[in-house]
C-alpha cells in the first residue's frame, strides 16, 4: 500500500523534520516496513551534503561487520581525498550510515561511482539542499534514531513502506535520489507494470539501479529526463505517459515540490494548498497532524501533474 | 429457519435450487417478524440531541459513542472534529440524524441502511460505499469511488468527486454538484447518477443498466455507454430531485444528457465474434 506525504513552505523556512515525521507517522498504518526522509535544509553556499551508508541494518548480525564497517568507511574517506574533495563536517549518524559536509566543485557523478564502487557503499543523498534519511521502522522510530526534529528547511517529502515487490532494507526503502543529479529525491506509492523494460532502456543510456524496486526507476527517469534537457514539470508530465501501471509520486528539487497522478487515478492523493504553505499525502490525517485547524483539501484528478516553487 | 426441502422462499419463485449433502443454507421467510428489523437498529427519538467532540478520539471509540447514543435513544447526533478520520459512522441501521461536523477520510458512512447524514466538509475515498438506504449529503468535496456499489438511498456531494464514481452502482441515486473524474459509472446495474458538472473519460464503462445525467462536457463515454433520449419525466424527476438538495446544473436540467447502457455488452458470451469486435 505504501503511504506518501510531501510538503513546501513558499518564502520561508521552518523545522519541517518535525512536521514530516508527523505526518508519516500518521501514515504508519498503510506502511510499517520502513520510514524515509527526503528534507530540504537552507544551502550553505556551495557545500555539499552527502548522506551515505555502507551497510545494510540487517548486515549487523554478521561476525566481522564491524570491521568492515569501519574499513569501508576509512575507504570513503581516503577515496574522498582522492578526488580532491574535502570533508568540512562528519556526523556518524548510526553505525552503517553517515552525513558528511563537502567542499567539492568536481563532477558528482564520478564521485558517487568511486564511492559507490566500495562494497557496502551507497550514496542516499548528494546535494546542496537535500539530505536523504531512510531506515527501518516507522516515523517515530527514524527520526530519532537520526535526529531529524529541529531540521530547518523549505520542503520535504517522505515515504512509509509496505514491501511488496523487493526486500524489507534500506536499498528499498524511499525517498531515492536521482543519481547523480543533485538534490532531486522521488516517493512514489504504486506499482510500475514495465518497470524491467524502462529498467533495461535506461541501464543501457548509462544510469545505475542499486535496488529492484520500481520506485527506484522514477527517479532514474526524472534524471534522465532532465539530463536530456526537459524541465521537471515537462519530465513529470511525459512520466505520466510512459510509465505504465498505477502510481501517484511526488518529486523534489532544490526549490519545487512536483505530483503527478496515473491515468486511472488508482492511487490516493490528498492536497491542501495555501498562500504559503503546500501539503500532500496519500491521506488527508497526514495533513491534518500539523493543522489541527479545518482546513478545505481535494484529490488531484486523474493524469494530474503540478509543479510548486519554494 | 425455514427449511431446504420447501420454503417460503421457493414457494415465492425466488429460488428453485435444491441442496443436498451437508450444505445448510438460511433463506428468507416473509412470515417471520425478525427478517424485517436487524438486530442492532435501535427505536431512536429525533427529539433528542446530543453532541461531542471527537478531536481526541480513536475511530472505534467515535463509532462506539454513537450507538451508545442510539441506545439511549438520541435521534440528532452531532459530531464535531472528526478530523478527517476513516471508517466514521459506519453501520447504522436504522433511522438516524448525524451529522458530522467537519471532514471524513475514507470509507465514511458505509454500509448504512438508513439514517439521514450531513457532512459539512469533506470525505475521502469510497463514502457510503453499499449504502442501502438513507440520505448522506456532502457540503465540500469528495475523494475517489464515492457511492461504490450503494443500493439504496440518495448520496449527495454539492462539489467535485473523484475518479471511479458510483462504481458498481447496483441501485439508489448519487448526486454531484460539481465535476466527476475517471470511469464515473463504471459497471453500474442500476439506480440513477447525475453530475451537474463535467464527466471525466470512460464514463458509464462497461454499465448493464442505470441512467446518467450529465450537465457539463463529457470527456468521452467507455464501453456500451450511449446516449439515451430525455423525456418529460426524466426532466421532472430531476427537477423535483435536485430541488431537493438545493443544487442543479449551470445550464439548466433541459440541457442535461441522458446516458444508458447500449446492453450489447451484458450478454457478451452470446455475441458473434464480428458482434464482440463491434461493441469493443
Amino acid at each position: 500500500m505504501c503511504g506518501i506525504a510531501g510538503l513546501i513552505h513558499r518564502g520561508k523556512s521552518t523545522d519541517i523534520g518535525e512536521e514530516m515525521t508527523e505526518m508519516l507517522q500518521s501514515l504508519k498504518h498503510r506502511g510499517p516496513d520502513s520510514t524515509g526522509f527526503a528534507l530540504y535544509g537552507v544551502p550553505d553556499g556551495d557545500k555539499l551534503v552527502m548522506r551515505f551508508k555502507v551497510a545494510e541494518q540487517e548486515d549487523l548480525h554478521g561476525f566481522e561487520i564491524h570491521d568492515q564497517i569501519k574499513q569501508r568507511q576509512a575507504e570513503v574517506d581516503e577515496r574522498l581525498g582522492e578526488l580532491g574533495a574535502k570533508i568540512l563536517e562528519r556526523h556518524q549518524a548510526t553505525e552503517y550510515a553517515s552525513r558528511y559536509v563537502l567542499d567539492y566543485d568536481g563532477d558528482t557523478r564520478e564521485l558517487a561511482n568511486f564511492i559507490e564502487d566500495i562494497e557496502g557503499a551507497e550514496i542516499l543523498s548528494l546535494g546542496r539542499g537535500l539530505e536523504l534519511i531512510k531506515d527501518l521502522g516507522d516515523a517515530n522510530t527514524v527520526s530519532d534514531q537520526y535526529a531529524l526534529r529541529g531540521f530547518n528547511g523549505t520542503h520535504a517529502i517522505g515515504h512509509t513502506r509496505m514491501a511488496t515487490e523487493s526486500d524489507v532494507d534500506i536499498r528499498s526503502a524511499h525517498p531515492y535520489w536521482a543519481y547523480p543529479f543533485s538534490d532531486i529525491s522521488v516517493v512514489h506509492n504504486g506499482q510500475l507494470t514495465n518497470y524491467w523494460k524502462l529498467r533495461r532502456e535506461m541501464t543501457r543510456g548509462g544510469h545505475r539501479f542499486m535496488s529492484n524496486c520500481d520506485s527506484e526507476l522514477i527517479a532514474v527517469y526524472i534524471a534522465d529526463r532532465m539530463n536530456k534537457g526537459d524541465d521537471l514539470e515537462s519530465a513529470m508530465h511525459r512520466s505520466v505517459d510512459e510509465l505504465d501501471g498505477v502510481f501517484t509520486y511526488l518529486v523534489a528539487t532544490k526549490d519545487e515540490l512536483g505530483m503527478a497522478k496515473d491515468v486511472m487515478a488508482a492511487k490516493p492523493m490528498v492536497l491542501y494548498e495555501s498562500e504559503d504553505f503546500v501539503g500532500l499525502a496519500s491521506e488527508e490525517v497526514a495533513i491534518r497532524s500539523i493543522f489541527p485547524r479545518e482546513i478545505d483539501t481535494w484529490d488531484p484528478y486523474d493524469g494530474e501533474v503540478r509543479v510548486w516553487q519554494a | 429457519m425455514a427449511g431446504v426441502e420447501q420454503s417460503k422462499a421457493q414457494d415465492m419463485g425466488l429460488h428453485t435450487e435444491q441442496l443436498t449433502g451437508r450444505t445448510q443454507q438460511r433463506f428468507f421467510n416473509a412470515t417471520e417478524e425478525e427478517n424485517y428489523t436487524y438486530p442492532w437498529a435501535h427505536e431512536v427519538d429525533f427529539d433528542k440531541q446530543a453532541e461531542f467532540d471527537a478531536a481526541e478520539m480513536e475511530i472505534s471509540a467515535i463509532n462506539l459513542k454513537i450507538r451508545a447514543l442510539m441506545q439511549q435513544g438520541y435521534g440528532d447526533i452531532k459530531v464535531t472534529n472528526p478530523r478527517a478520520k476513516h471508517s466514521l459512522g459506519v453501520g447504522i441501521l436504522n433511522r438516524l440524524k448525524l451529522t458530522f461536523d467537519g471532514s471524513l477520510g475514507y470509507f465514511g458512512c458505509g454500509l448504512i441502511d438508513g439514517p439521514n447524514i450531513h457532512v459539512t466538509g469533506r470525505v475521502g475515498w469510497s463514502c457510503a460505499e453499499n449504502m442501502m438506504a438513507g440520505t448522506v449529503v456532502i457540503d465540500k468535496v469528495a475523494g475517489s469511488t464515492f457511492g461504490a456499489a450503494i443500493r439504496g438511498g440518495d448520496l449527495v456531494c454539492r462539489g467535485d468527486v473523484g475518479s471511479r464514481t458510483g462504481i458498481d452502482q447496483k441501485g439508489g441515486t448519487i448526486i454531484v454538484g460539481g465535476r466527476t473524474g475517471a470511469f464515473s459509472g463504471f459497471m453500474m446495474q442500476r439506480g440513477r447518477m447525475v453530475i451537474c458538472g463535467d464527466a471525466g473519460k470512460n464514463l458509464g464503462d462497461s454499465m448493464y443498466d442505470g441512467t446518467i445525467y450529465v450537465g457539463g462536457q463529457i470527456t468521452d463515454l467507455g464501453v456500451d455507454c450511449v446516449e439515451g433520449e430525455m423525456t418529460d419525466l426524466d426532466v421532472k424527476w430531476l427537477r423535483a430531485k435536485l430541488a431537493l438538495y438545493g443544487v442543479e446544473p449551470k445550464n439548466g436540467i433541459e440541457n442535461m444528457t441522458k446516458l444508458v447502457s447500449g446492453k450489447q455488452l451484458w450478454n457478451y458470451d452470446n455475441l458473434e465474434p464480428a458482434e464482440k469486435k463491434l461493441v469493443l
